[in-house]
């Protein structure tokens, strides 16, 4: 395997160029605490920013999803300090309303697209911004539903936004007031409640393994 | 991309019986209950009795659990040689929750529901958790066609009847509640226009009641607990490990050792209950296995139980999902959701075959991939190993063009990264070692033998049986960690703490060297040392 230069907070290491960023720290000693999660691309722990040498771009990734490339200068960003506000989703409404109350820098958006540009996951940041603006938290919830809150957009943001906060805050008032509401959901929590099934899972708890595994090999799939 | 012309011819062969495969693709016959228990004896890695041994100490003496589970089992425990001052506590509440996952944050909402005191610990951040990876669902019996005793029924026979009936029944009957729940709580659920759910089948499933958020399921479901967590005020203390739980006189559980992952800097809390939530243990790397595990999934606490005194059930039983990445080798042993199963692509060998219903559960599709990959001789060399495809391109003839997008854009994403499009090409997969079926035992009010000592989500033991079925897991967090939350805060109500005591640690200790252990080894593990060998392990 072949190796290539990588420089990780500025300092030169040779590693092999088939590792991510995440092995490649491992493969020099770095005993990884912060910036390290569930290593698979779902939660936002090891966002990284680098630059290639001899190119003026900054670009974003996550640690554990990404090949190593020469040149690559490395600073990992384990935390960042996103403004969560706090909100009892019980009283709180879909308005428009209540963006303002609780996120008003939202408004603040210079449409500069530095968010949408330094989304790992490759988001259109922005426009999910411009969403939660017109209370459309529906749309809002659409687009930013992969976000991995990693914080990568908010630290370029120059209107000071905490765009994953918003995004959070957003879905949950899709999920709890947009949504249509789920009938059998309700009708079967509540015949639960009523105690309909309980005589038939109690004889079932009483069978004998026996009986249990004919039961269970002839019964009906649903295709 | 695939470049190695060994997997291209391969390729070729898949794509030109997938047509054929497409026409039939109803007619795959399911195995007899004897074909499953043979494939699972010859094949399945629980069953390979040189990886095992029994342990020498403590109430399951004489039980077998893997190797590297008895090494944290029976080694020193971390708070050894250390002065810990018991008269101080730093940290003083009714519960205190050990774990940042899906159990340990439905635990500590419905503690502070209830009216306790509640503060949460967690050795990473909150929220840093197998339940944040979970990708295909969660399952619950709320369509017409299905009831609880169908669920029942799918539970059991998945978990090879060895299931405890009474945890089960939990499971199965507060599933809708809690589902029901994360809606309140502003899940975003997948439905059609008018509400209903849309739902799909996971292996060993009967009827169609997985509930899904695309495939970001879990993470759809942590991320909100966690807002839920932070909107109550509830404290959370992360980077901060429990090391050891304190007792008090009478025996009872009453609080922890904590650990600063940065600083070392040793904590004492005092609770009236615990509940440990720490997850699984993948990152044990069992068997050499690689993981779909979260970084600290190391079975922190089957230990720190297992020292206080609690019992474990089915130690030795661990779950291998058939579809782990066995390609490219950046992403090795990383899941691959069984949603991608359910939406319809087919487990495909070296010679374009499909051997097996996609369907079957998952230690059988397991055990039937190792199967083609060892004696059959019909594996793909990937350069790292064998593997077998899964035939990802048939969803989109399935459920026409766009479902890949629309459903599974995870999965699309992740190997997208490496120049692989799942909506043409198929993928490459091989077993990784997925959940911790077995853990600590308890009883249906969620706690150990152990009084105040309560256990919710993976680290438990009886609900899964011998095998857990696809989106039990996200359910069960919820089910019993609201459960151990209600139940914790209401003995909290009626406890009184007695003098603080490590005397069990010291016991534990004693009984080690009676037993002639001689160990360097500290536990709990905690993470994982991956330094100097990201190629091996971490495969």
């Amino acid at each position: 395997m072949e190796n290539v230069t990588v420089y990780f907070f500025g300092k030169k290491y040779e590693v092999p160029s088939n590792l991510t960023i995440m092995k490649a720290m491992e493969h020099c000693g770095y005993q990884l605490l912060r910036g390290c999660g569930c290593r698979n691309g779902f939660c936002g722990a090891c966002t990284t920013i680098y630059r290639i040498k001899g190119e003026t771009e900054l670009k974003v990734c996550l640690a554990c999803s990404t090949q190593v490339q020469d040149g690559m200068y490395v600073a990992t960003l384990p935390y960042f300090p996103l403004v969560k506000q706090v909100y009892d989703i019980e009283k709180i409404r879909p308005t428009e309303q209540i963006m303002m109350q609780l996120y008003p820098e939202i408004y603040a958006c210079i449409g500069c697209n530095a968010c949408t540009k330094s989304c790992t996951q490759g988001l259109n940041v922005m426009q999910y911004i411009a969403y939660a603006q017109r209370g459309e938290y529906d749309k809002c919830a659409e687009e930013s539903f992969d976000c991995v809150m990693c914080g990568c957009c908010s630290s370029r943001c120059p209107a000071g936004i905490s765009h994953p906060q918003v995004a959070m805050l957003a879905r949950r008032l899709n999920g709890k007031y947009i949504a249509p509401n789920c009938e059998h959901l309700d009708q079967r929590v509540e015949e639960i409640a009523n105690g309909d099934f309980k005589a038939t899972l109690e004889s079932l708890m009483q069978k004998p393994v026996s009986e249990l595994k004919e039961l269970y090999n002839n019964r009906e799939i649903e295709k | 991309m695939y470049t190695n012309p060994e997997i291209l011819a391969s390729l070729k062969k898949v794509e030109a019986t997938r047509q054929e495969r497409f026409n039939n693709r109803d007619n795959i016959k399911r195995m007899s209950a004897e074909e499953k228990d043979e494939i699972l004896k010859a094949y399945h890695p629980d069953y390979k009795e040189e990886n095992f041994e029994n342990l020498v100490v403590g109430v399951n003496k004489g039980d077998k659990v893997p190797h590297e589970l008895a090494d944290m089992l029976q080694a020193h425990s971390r708070v050894k040689g250390k002065k810990i001052d018991l008269r101080h506590p730093k940290y003083d509440v009714d519960v205190l929750v050990i774990g940042g996952g899906g159990a340990g944050a439905s635990a500590a909402i419905e503690a502070k529901n209830a009216g306790a005191n509640v503060m949460l610990v967690t050795k990473l951040r909150l929220g840093d958790a197998n339940s944040m990876m979970a990708e295909g669902g969660i399952q619950a019996a709320d369509k017409p066609n299905d009831s609880p005793a169908i669920h029942y029924l799918d539970v059991m026979g998945g978990g090879h009847f060895a299931n405890r009936p009474e945890l089960v029944y939990k499971l199965v009957t507060e599933a809708p509640a809690a589902i029901q729940w994360l809606e309140h709580l502003g899940v975003e659920f997948d439905k059609t226009e008018d509400g209903t759910m849309v739902t799909t089948h996971g292996g060993g499933t009967s009827r169609k009641r997985m509930h899904a958020c695309k495939d970001y399921s879990g993470a759809e479901i942590m991320r909100t607990l966690r807002d839920e967590v932070l909107n109550l005020g509830i404290p959370v203390v992360d980077f901060t490990a429990a090391i050891e739980l304190i007792k008090d006189d009478e025996g009872k559980a009453a609080g922890a050792v904590l650990m600063n992952m940065e600083t070392q800097e040793l904590l004492v809390a005092r609770a009236k209950c615990v509940v440990i939530a720490t997850g699984g243990a993948g990152r044990m790397h069992y068997q050499g296995f690689p993981t779909s595990n979260h970084y600290g999934a190391t079975a922190d606490g089957l230990v720190l139980g297992y020292r206080a005194g609690a019992k474990l059930l089915y130690a030795d039983t661990l779950q291998y999902h058939p579809t782990g990445a066995a390609y490219p080798e950046q992403i090795l042993g990383a899941l691959v959701t069984e949603k991608v199963r359910s939406l319809g692509a087919q487990l495909v060998n070296k010679d374009g075959v499909a051997y097996i219903h996609p369907l079957e559960t998952r230690d059988v599709n397991a055990s039937g991939i190792i199967r083609e990959c060892s004696t059959r001789g019909e594996g793909v060399d990937t350069g790292t190993g064998k593997a077998v495809w899964l035939d990802t391109p048939m969803i989109e003839m399935i459920g026409g063009e766009g479902t890949i997008m629309k459903r599974i854009p995870a999965m699309y994403r992740m190997f997208a990264k490496y120049g692989i499009d799942i909506r043409k090409e198929p993928i490459l997969v091989y077993p990784t070692l997925h959940y911790q079926n077995g853990g600590l035992e308890i009883t249906p009010d969620g706690m150990t033998g152990v009084k105040n000592l309560f256990v919710a989500g993976e680290a438990v033991g009886g609900i899964h049986g011998r095998n857990r079925l696809m989106g039990n897991s996200l359910l069960d967090i919820i089910v019993f960690g609201r459960n151990a939350g209600v139940q914790s805060a209401k003995a909290a109500k009626n406890t009184k703490v007695g003098k603080l005591t490590l005397a069990h640690v010291a016991a534990f200790e004693k009984e080690l060297k009676e037993a002639g252990i001689k160990t360097d080894k500290q536990s709990p593990k905690l993470l994982p040392n991956y330094i100097g060998k990201p190629l091996s392990f971490d495969k």
